[in-house]
């Protein structure tokens, strides 16, 4: 295919809800509702750049309390102690599940890191309208919202165990406010990939727009 | 307002194309971006439908049952879904048991409620009572819900429990397995579909198989 319409080219309109294509006249009534569901129609996500990149920069404000604060606390037969996820990582490391270690490292530090420089690369791209990479840019968002969810994995297991170990005055478990931070961080950083309009990547300089292969 | 049923527009980068009806294993990409535009679909009506019902007994034997039991000098202890997600709200994290309950278990019990709300009716070409409300609430659940997420944190808290105390699956894990599955299979099958299927006027022959 050489050269593809773009909707706004064609003054059509794609509704997020329904997939529904219909007439562009938003610039006759400036607000409009999907005639077939309901949902507002907007050519490009409302403020897409100024609110992803907010939400963005909460979530890494937050990815500080969320690691250097304790998320757990354990007591073992009387033996009291407070870990941070990385530390649940080492453990895990140092007993020899390593397996595990790698898993919880993956969901917890290095997803919610790639999310934060991928987000970010794509919102000063986006921003410059910069022609760059443009299909590897795409890629890389499909990528962030398709693996960003799995960093609830720490909170999830911190939820089992709490629950789990419960036998006072022995042994108990209890959740720490890291893991609320840690949260925060995930749902975050999720909210702000789905402000950011990836049809924005393609946008770039207006008169460069046709140069697709 | 005219509108353009013939047309789809990718998601992902606004390129425009004419829709075609897929076979049940093609796949369409947008040629600009390469994001998938539609998919053909094996599952036809009936079958999403009963999965989707088969989902709802899972749901609840995943909800109902505990995940898993530990024994501690002498003594047994056993939670289910539901209070692990509530273990959360103890001390100062409690904030994160609102969206943790949220993802895990009222998330995903929407989506089957409504799913099996609007297919019902689908069968016979008609629209559910409240049906736009319905497919718009199911295309903003989807992102939240992260059965596949708690499933793999119970797994982990087994591997993180067995080195400390006696660790006994409960049914509840295996029914959260299945019901991974399952969600998967009826959430992620394209919904736009169900729109022509269920158009009042010119009923179309996209959807069945």
């Amino acid at each position: 295919m050489a050269t593809t319409a773009r909707a706004r080219d064609l003054g059509v309109i794609g509704c997020h809800g329904c997939g529904l294509v219909a007439e562009d006249t938003l610039d006759h009534t400036g607000s409009e509702a999907c005639p077939r569901c309901g949902t507002a129609l907007h050519r490009r996500r409302p403020d897409s750049l100024a609110r992803s990149a907010a939400l963005l920069l909460a979530a890494m404000i937050l990815y500080l309390p969320a690691n250097l604060l304790p998320v757990m606390y354990t007591n073992l037969l009387g033996n009291g102690s407070e870990s941070t996820i990385m530390q649940g990582v080492v453990e895990f490391w140092l007993s020899g599940s390593w397996g595990i270690a790698w898993v919880i490292f993956i969901a917890s530090v290095a997803v919610p890191c790639t999310k934060f420089l991928v987000l970010g690369l794509l919102l000063v791209t986006a921003w410059r309208g910069s022609n760059w990479a443009r299909r590897e840019r795409a890629r890389l968002y499909r990528l962030v919202e398709v693996v960003g969810y799995w960093s609830m994995l720490d909170v999830l297991v911190v939820a089992v165990v709490a629950a789990l170990v419960k036998f006072k005055p022995l042994s108990e478990v209890e959740p720490r406010v890291g893991i609320a931070y840690f949260g925060a961080v995930v749902i975050l950083t999720m909210l702000s990939a789905m402000s950011f309009d990836p049809r924005l990547i393609w946008d770039g300089k207006p008169s460069e727009d046709e140069d697709d292969e | 307002m005219r509108i353009f049923p013939d047309l789809a527009i990718c998601e992902q980068c606004d390129g425009v194309y004419r829709r075609l009806t897929l076979d049940s294993r093609e796949l369409a990409r947008c040629p600009i971006c390469d994001a998938v535009l539609a998919r053909g679909h094996r599952l036809g009506l009936d079958g999403w439908l009963s999965l989707t019902l088969t989902a709802a007994i899972v749901f609840v034997i995943a909800n109902v049952c505990p995940v898993i039991r530990i024994g501690f000098n002498g003594q047994h202890s056993e939670a289910t879904l539901w209070q692990a997600a509530l273990a959360l709200s103890q001390g100062a994290a409690a904030p994160i048991a609102i969206p943790t309950l949220l993802a895990v278990i009222i998330v995903p019990g929407l989506q089957i409620a409504l799913l099996a709300w609007v297919l019902i009716p689908a069968r016979s070409r008609q629209r559910a009572p409240g049906f736009e409300r319905a497919m718009r609430w199911l295309a903003a659940l989807r992102p939240w819900s992260m059965v596949e997420v708690a499933f793999l944190g119970i797994l982990v808290a087994v591997v993180k429990l067995t080195s400390l105390v006696e660790v006994a699956p409960g049914p509840g894990i295996w029914a959260t397995g299945l019901l991974m599955g399952l969600i998967t299979l009826i959430v992620n099958r394209d919904l736009h579909g169900l729109w022509d299927h269920t158009e009042p006027r010119t009923p179309s022959v996209a959807l069945v198989s």
